[in-house]
């Protein structure tokens, strides 16, 4: 494949499995927990590179998946000590990633991982750093991590279907029914994490957020459906992958900054007409009811 | 380091005057529950710091600032119509915001790194705030700037204190609750405008939100929590400057949000009011009080059937 066609297959893999997570992730009302983990994940990253002086997939998954349940116990731990949640979210990742920041500005420091990289991505270095793999030929590291992540990912959401949209709607019928709400809660923590790690070395660590909520709120405008929700969330995902893409080649710029804008150029346009909960319809109702009432 | 440059004492005094000032912010945000819109806006105020330096063509930090104001209000009215026109809930719609005006702004800043002159703007310290590169005019803008947040708080104290917590009886007794709304973002936007130069826009939500909850373990009392908040504040913002110091090139954002995690810590720990020792001695004292009593066991907790 072309070096143009990998990028753009990273870029749509992650605009896909970030649109799987987010949609559950918003419905779960958990948007500003995933801005807290996909920021400590940054110093899950610099720790495992730390101890063992690569930057391989599987030691970055590991690492950030420690950082990212760290930040969910934390956040929990500080909450149930009479911290307000958003306060409690607002300490503990700012804590993290600034000691994430200074660990990288002071022992890390060289063309691997840097500064720059951990905020916005290097989705064109994607292509040089390949691996071999059994049947596939050679393939870039970072398209094979997000793979495992979007299987993994897509089928713990398909497995637990059922289980998935009783805890997001209804946690106290689900406890009641003898699911294990608090489980369940600490698996998607952890699944939010794994998702942001395999999403990071394309968009780094604050894009990422646009490509886990903005799909997902996108969505959320057009269905009262879950599984059409998911559908379009991570069509959306693509959709904006590819958008941000050309808009970054035309303007020659940032491709991670270009897909985060185009996210939400996507949540503009949901905004203002989807049929179901855009504002354009909303007005032309509440107009039509108005002129019933008159009548 | 010995005898501290005459620079080196501006951007200290300064980065004092801009904690104290982000600290007393912090206390508003914290009883409004807002923390993490300050983080939101931070962010949102990017692409105005980027877009303020292209119309120039040079940095001019009254411009850039200007520009920072407005994307931020911009971004601040963004969040206020998501969750007024749709069913978007405010969290979520953070988050678009959040993310989607940085990554507006990470798009201008790329093209403007390739303008000629624009590698050399320093733009890039906004992101993670650089004191060092501030230039004594800077520092005297954000000096007086925070000067005039504290006099604002001084002078309008008791306004606050109604309007935080009795909303319902400061509207009661004329006190407008849009002019204190439109006060309170005024401030909040101002506080993290100035403050992006020298902590960044990632990490300026931090000196807002952790001096005013650590102020939180050791009063109950308003007064008392805005004097502790804005010690706090200035406190980390001179130690994690000092620090950064020290280091070649070292961003100044992540040293000051590790001070403040510091005192949180502290705070958390020893906390008059709230913090775990007290808490501890007191279960145990309780625990003393109680076991003469002889307290007899409930059979229902021991998990026995119903007689």
């Amino acid at each position: 494949m072309s070096y143009d066609g990998w990028i753009l297959l990273t870029a749509s893999l992650v605009g896909l499995v970030c649109g799987l997570v987010g949609a559950l992730l918003i419905l779960r009302r958990m948007a500003m927990m995933a801005d807290a983990i996909s920021h400590s994940v940054l110093l899950g990253i610099v720790i495992a590179y730390l101890v063992t002086r690569e930057l391989s997939g599987a030691h970055m998954l590991l690492g950030a998946a420690a950082a990212g349940l760290l930040t969910a116990v934390l956040v929990q731990w500080l909450h149930a000590r009479g911290v307000q949640q958003e306060a409690s979210i607002g300490i503990v990742f700012t804590t993290l990633f600034a000691i994430g920041v200074v660990l990288i500005a002071t022992q890390v420091g060289n063309a691997h991982l840097d500064v720059q990289h951990a905020l916005m991505g290097e989705i064109t270095f994607i292509p040089w750093e390949t691996t071999r793999v059994p049947g596939l030929g050679e393939i870039p590291e970072a398209v094979l991590t997000l793979l495992i992540v979007l299987l993994v990912v897509g089928g713990l959401i398909a497995a637990f279907y059922k289980e998935w949209k009783i805890t997001s709607f209804d946690p106290a019928l689900a406890a009641a029914l003898g699911i294990p709400v608090a489980f369940m809660h600490y698996l998607f923590m952890t699944m939010i994490s794994v998702t942001a790690v395999a999403a990071f070395d394309a968009v780094g660590a604050v894009m990422v957020i646009a490509m886990l909520i903005t799909p997902a709120a996108a969505a959320y405008l057009w269905t009262d459906r879950l599984s059409v929700m998911l559908l379009l969330s991570g069509l959306f995902g693509v959709l904006a992958a590819f958008a941000g893409y050309a808009a970054a080649w035309v303007l020659d710029t940032s491709i991670s900054g270009s897909m985060a804008f185009a996210t939400g150029v996507l949540f503009l346009i949901s905004f203002l007409i989807s049929p179901r909960h855009g504002l354009a319809a909303r007005r032309l109702r509440a107009h039509a009811a108005a002129g019933r009432l008159k009548s | 380091m010995t005898g501290l440059t005459h620079n080196a004492l501006w951007v200290l005094a300064s980065m004092l005057m801009l904690g104290t000032a982000a600290g007393l912010a912090g206390c508003f945000a914290y009883w409004k529950r807002q923390s993490l819109m300050s983080d939101a806006l931070a962010h949102a105020a990017l692409p105005g710091v980027v877009i303020g330096f292209a119309i120039l063509g040079f940095k001019s930090l009254p411009v850039m600032l200007l520009g920072a104001a407005a994307s931020a209000l911009l971004g601040a009215w963004a969040v206020t119509a998501i969750r007024a026109h749709s069913r978007v809930k405010e969290d979520t719609a953070m988050g678009i915001i959040l993310s989607v005006f940085f990554g507006l702004g990470i798009m201008l800043l790329t093209m403007v790194n390739r303008m000629p002159g624009g590698g050399q703007s320093g733009l890039n310290g906004f992101i993670f705030g650089q004191a060092a590169a501030m230039v004594r005019q800077d520092m005297r803008t954000m000096t007086a700037v925070a000067a005039v947040v504290l006099l604002v708080v001084l002078i309008s104290f008791k306004e606050w204190k109604l309007y935080l917590f009795d909303p319902a009886f400061a509207r009661g007794i004329g006190l407008s609750g849009r002019l204190m709304e439109a006060a309170y973002l005024t401030l909040l936007v101002v506080i993290i405008v100035i403050g992006i130069q020298a902590v960044g826009v990632i990490l300026m939500a931090a000196l807002l939100i952790i001096p005013a909850v650590s102020a939180r373990y050791w009063t109950n009392a308003f007064g008392t929590m805005l004097a502790l908040s804005a010690l706090f504040g200035g406190g980390a913002g001179v130690a994690g400057t000092y620090v950064s110091t020290l280091g070649d090139g070292w961003p100044t954002g992540p040293f000051i949000v590790i001070a403040a995690a510091g005192i949180f810590l502290l705070s958390l720990v020893f906390g008059t009011r709230k913090g775990l020792f007290v808490k501890a001695m007191q279960r145990r004292a309780q625990m003393r009080r109680l076991k003469p009593q002889a307290v007899r066991r409930d059979p229902l907790a021991e998990g026995e059937a119903l007689p």
